[in-house]
């Protein structure tokens, strides 16, 4: 089966976020990118287990500048077989899944996975716009996968416990935690990433529907208020009478 | 030029967010100087307590099937229905459900779109719509640009207030397209307020040892009236559910008050809850983390100071 893996360029979780050009920039001096840890924990590898198990192709696909493709050899070094740039700073969620549904319309892929959000602007909402560019089922938040020839077993989390689907053919799917384990990229990994192909295309759409018009930051905690244990009431008092939550 | 507010009904019943979403899409409409229409598939009991929230008129399609969610099949049925209504603002809860259904329906309806909204639009100059990103640590302000607009609204983002009168309701029959994909199960814990809309959650991580000490977790939350939580190495442990699990990988949530029970503060687990109003954090580390988060804290053995409080609560209930 061939499998397209969509992924992203991410901050570091433990990343300070700071802002430019008057708060209507992300600064990213300073900052570590990383593969956004959905895509690559889950979607890549999951990808990478399922075309080891019943033969096939792993693709990895970024929209992003030329800077991106130290992860994309991440992708590489993990298993994935080739991989596929589209060169362009997307601007919006938008502008990443119209040019990666662009590049699939062609390719017939089987399966198309992503994480289940980047853990940057936390949209969650490339995958259901790739699938309905591509008039394809969407399962979003899938824990668990299991194909059998034309037929896919998903699980999902939905609030307050899971969903079991059943989906036939090609579709788009979004994993979480439970999809599979992290792998971490051994030398022989990372020694082939190095000749595996990376295509570059051109993006087909450019203009983003969505703009960022001002970053603020949250307002600083005024700092935590101590209680002693073996006041409780007093901690209730507070929540009651100066927080008003209880 | 309208709002449309698609109303979830799981297993049947309009839910707090679902209140919540058509308290945001009337307000929406109210600055827009237009109406809102609410939106249900499949049953639903009392289709026209949405017009409590605001709602002009209720369409309710196909009131008497099960409605089995599948997000192809959902955008076509909401699409059709904002073309016919002419609803240019598209409101939706930010729940896994209408979170695969926002970026679809911005593609079918070409619009832009946000999910997960924290406060309602600005209208005043342009469309601006504002969300928490970067896992908590920043909130953006998004200008929609497109004439369309689809938003997912984040739970707890205002108070629903019912002070309308029930709407008329309008049934339709419009079959949901056959797809490709089948929900064959479904498994749902019964009787809880579920994470993402409670407004009151008691969380507890390492610190409670094994998972024959909930007890005192589960007390203080029944007593407060909370949705109970746990922390990632919990889930992992199998001490609690998965779903329970709030956090980076987790659910994030954005309830009124967060009570962290023995979780040192971890920063993947905080972004996961940082958008609560108000954080407790009790922890015998006096340099846990999650003491430079949280709005009150109490450093002690959270097996003597839990119960401690579960009792101050009921004194302050029965008061």
């Amino acid at each position: 089966m061939n499998i397209l893996v969509c992924i992203s360029k991410t901050p570091d979780t433990t990343s300070r976020i700071s802002f430019r050009a008057g708060d209507t920039e992300y600064n990213p001096d300073g900052i570590t990118f990383i593969m956004n840890p959905y895509d690559e924990w889950y979607a890549l590898v999951r990808a990478i287990e399922l075309v080891e198990q019943n033969g096939g192709n792993v693709t990895a696909i970024n929209v992003g500048p030329a800077a991106n493709d130290i992860i994309i050899r991440k992708a590489l070094a993990i298993g994935a077989n080739d991989a596929v740039r589209i060169d362009i700073d997307p601007a919006d969620a938008y502008v990443t899944a119209a040019n990666i549904a662009g590049h699939a319309r062609s390719k017939n892929y089987d399966l198309i996975m992503l994480g289940k959000e980047t853990i940057d602007y936390n949209g969650s909402e490339t995958g259901a716009m790739i699938a309905e560019m591509l008039d394809l089922p969407f399962v979003s938040y899938a824990s668990a996968l299991q194909v059998s020839g034309n037929m896919s077993t998903v699980t999902r989390d939905i609030e307050g416990g899971v969903e079991v689907c059943q989906v036939e053919g090609p579709f788009v799917l979004s994993a979480a935690k439970g999809m599979a384990e992290q792998r971490i990229p051994n030398m022989k990994g990372i020694m082939m990433a190095k000749t595996k192909p990376l295509a570059v295309e051109v993006a087909s759409v450019q203009n983003p529907r969505v703009k960022a018009n001002k970053y603020v930051l949250p307002p600083a905690k005024s700092g935590v208020k101590l209680i002693s244990p073996d006041n409780m009431d007093e901690l209730v008092r507070l929540l009651h009478e100066e927080a008003k939550v209880i | 030029m309208s709002v449309l507010v698609y109303v979830e009904s799981p297993k049947g019943h309009i839910k707090k967010t679902g209140n919540e979403v058509v308290s945001y899409g009337s307000r929406l409409a109210a600055s827009l100087g237009t109406q809102c229409v609410a939106l249900l598939i499949g049953k639903a009991d009392d289709a026209a307590s949405c017009g409590l929230y605001g709602a002009s008129k209720v369409i309710h399609a196909n009131p008497s099937s099960e409605a089995e969610f599948d997000s192809q099949s959902f955008t076509a049925l909401i699409s059709e229905v904002a073309q016919k209504e002419g609803a240019d603002h598209i409101i939706l809860s930010n729940t896994a459900n209408g979170k695969a259904l926002t970026g679809r329906l911005a593609i079918r309806l070409n619009a832009g779109d946000v999910t997960g909204a924290n406060a309602l639009p600005e209208t005043s100059s342009g469309f601006i719509v504002s969300k928490s990103v970067f896992s908590g640590k920043a909130v953006v302000k998004y200008s929609i640009e497109t004439p369309v607009k689809v938003i997912s609204v984040m739970g707890n983002t205002l108070q629903p207030q019912a002070s309308g009168s029930p709407a008329p309701v309008e049934t339709v029959d419009m079959p949901l397209k056959a797809t490709k994909l089948k929900v064959i199960e479904r498994k749902t814990s019964e009787g809880i307020v579920p994470l993402p809309e409670a407004e009151l959650v008691v969380s507890a991580g390492r610190g409670m040892k094994g998972p024959e000490n909930w007890g005192i977790v589960e007390e203080l939350a029944t007593v407060l009236g909370a949705t109970t939580s746990c922390s990632r190495p919990v889930a992992d442990s199998g001490w609690r559910p998965h779903h329970e699990h709030v956090g980076q990988t987790g659910v994030a949530i954005r309830p009124n008050l967060y009570i962290a029970i023995g979780i040192s503060g971890a920063i993947q687990h905080l972004a996961g809850v940082n958008n609560s109003k108000v954080m407790v954090a009790i922890n015998k580390d006096p340099e846990a983390p999650f003491f430079k988060a949280a709005d009150y804290g109490v450093v002690g053995d959270l097996f003597e100071v839990v119960p401690r409080l579960t009792e101050a609560i009921r004194r302050l209930k029965h008061s």
